[in-house]
């Protein structure tokens, strides 16, 4: 058996088959680099070999088991994750995205005139299935982006 | 039965199906014929102007009076508490809902009237939010076009002149889109309908097309629906040679249908001639006298569970 190049955890979430470079991006949205603040143990791989993907990222958080609204949300940025529940060292139970309706309070509104911007609101967007690819409305601009656009939001955060 | 605009905040045209759109528009031709001075007796109508928007704010105001009710509010945000000590819209909304019966409220940015109903108790009217939707407007063009073709069905209408950037249009596309119009898109390749509004339209079956010529259309117009090409979209010389190809004069209307009526969200500036005025197709001023009326036909269905 190859050599784990991550370390195995007993309880927690592995959110594996993360395309190279999206892993960040992940712990962005989940707000998991406040570590000093909220405690949270992580371990990340970033650009591990992968079979499928060529090159991964994985992120193996510690004693937090995301649910399948959780795992939804990274419908947007990594669809094809799987998110395994880890109990007493074991897989529990596994995930995969599906399209949720609406995502809030992760993106930025990409309008530099939406009120969402000024104020201090959540933001909510819509996820629309079009024949050109997932597109993201805003609730409260309406106006209606592709979903790369609104993703890059998190780097702005 | 209880209408079923009753006590519902007014943000985006499209959340308006057929039957509520025709509801207002019955209701707004039964004001302008016969008005009715006591639908908002004893109602207070918040009137909140973060922006200004002379004609849109008299339009409201009268309305509101006209029907019995009194006003509060401000025509421009400069003097108010959030300009002046930096309070949020969120909670200017959450004070004055305490003491008006209706909010009407314009403003700059995108979406300020759906954050408005996350915090008032009482319905909001979406007056105009930045470039988003302006519903109150969609409603009297639509009036308008009631009332001169008697229907609003199976209508031939050009849209004209700045079609990126003109909410007016998109919202009436989409309100007639309801009616199965058949739709005219003439503009320069600067301004031309948004993708996005085009791929709404085909997906709900509606026959439309892109044109750079207006003139051959014309013979088969029912509505044309003028708008003003913004001089600060474009280069001193390139807004004069595109401005310049969008501007009715009434010899381009020899063959026109004698239902046609030439609408137009105003102000207008060079696009349609003076003489224009003098035809039987100019409706624009008709059309922003009507403004009162779909307005008094939104507030009092609104505010009142008959009308």
């Amino acid at each position: 058996m190859a050599k784990m190049q991550v370390e195995a955890i007993t309880n927690g979430s592995v959110i594996d088959h993360i395309p190279a470079g999206q892993g960040i991006n992940i712990l962005k949205h989940f707000k998991m680099l406040d570590t000093q603040r909220t405690g949270a143990k992580i371990t990340v791989g970033f650009n591990l070999p992968s079979k499928t993907l060529g090159f991964k990222d994985l992120i193996k958080v510690e004693n937090k088991q995301l649910n399948q609204d959780q795992v939804n949300q990274l419908a947007i940025l990594a669809p094809g994750v799987t998110v395994n529940i880890i109990e007493d060292s074991r897989v529990v139970m596994k995930y995969r995205p599906e399209i949720p309706e609406h995502i809030s309070n992760v993106y930025k509104c990409p309008n530099s005139n939406c009120i969402s911007n000024f104020e201090h609101v959540s933001t909510t967007f819509y996820v629309l299935r079009r024949a050109t690819g997932l597109k993201l409305k805003c609730k409260y601009c309406e106006k209606t982006f592709d979903k790369d656009v609104v993703g890059q939001t998190l780097n702005s955060r | 039965m209880t209408n079923p605009l009753y006590k519902r905040n007014i943000i985006s045209i499209s959340e308006l199906n057929r039957s509520e759109l025709e509801l207002v528009l019955r209701t707004a031709k039964r004001l302008k014929e016969e008005p009715n001075h006591t639908l908002l007796a004893n109602r207070v109508v918040a009137s909140l102007f973060f922006e200004a928007s002379t004609r849109t704010r008299l339009s409201f105001e009268t309305a509101i009076q006209r029907l019995g009710g009194s006003v509060i509010g401000f025509a421009d945000a400069n003097n108010t508490s959030m300009a002046k000590k930096g309070e949020t819209l969120a909670d200017s909304i959450r004070i004055i809902s305490n003491f008006a019966d209706a909010i009407v409220m314009r403003h700059p940015r995108d979406g300020a009237a759906r954050l408005a109903t996350e915090y008032s108790k009482v319905p909001v009217i979406n007056a105009g939010d930045g470039s988003n939707q302006h519903p109150s407007q969609t409603l009297l063009d639509l009036f308008t076009i009631y009332e001169t073709q008697k229907v609003c069905d199976n209508l031939k209408i050009a849209f004209v002149g700045d079609l990126k950037y003109g909410r007016t249009v998109h919202s009436l596309a989409q309100a007639l889109s309801l009616f199965n119009a058949e739709m005219f898109f003439v503009a320069p390749d600067a301004l031309a309908m948004p993708d996005y509004m085009l791929e709404e339209l085909y997906n709900k079956n509606i026959r439309y097309s892109m044109h750079k010529n207006l003139e051959s259309l014309i013979p088969q117009l029912d509505i044309l629906y003028m708008t003003r090409v913004q001089k600060e979209r474009f280069e001193e010389s390139e807004y004069h040679s595109i401005a310049s190809q969008y501007v009715l004069y009434p010899e381009m209307f020899t063959k026109a249908k004698p239902n046609l009526k030439i609408l137009h969200p105003l102000p207008r500036v060079d696009e349609i001639d003076l003489e224009m005025d003098n035809t039987p197709y100019a409706y624009y001023f008709q059309q922003a006298e009507n403004g009162v009326y779909a307005r008094e036909a939104l507030l009092s269905l609104v505010l009142n569970e008959e009308v």
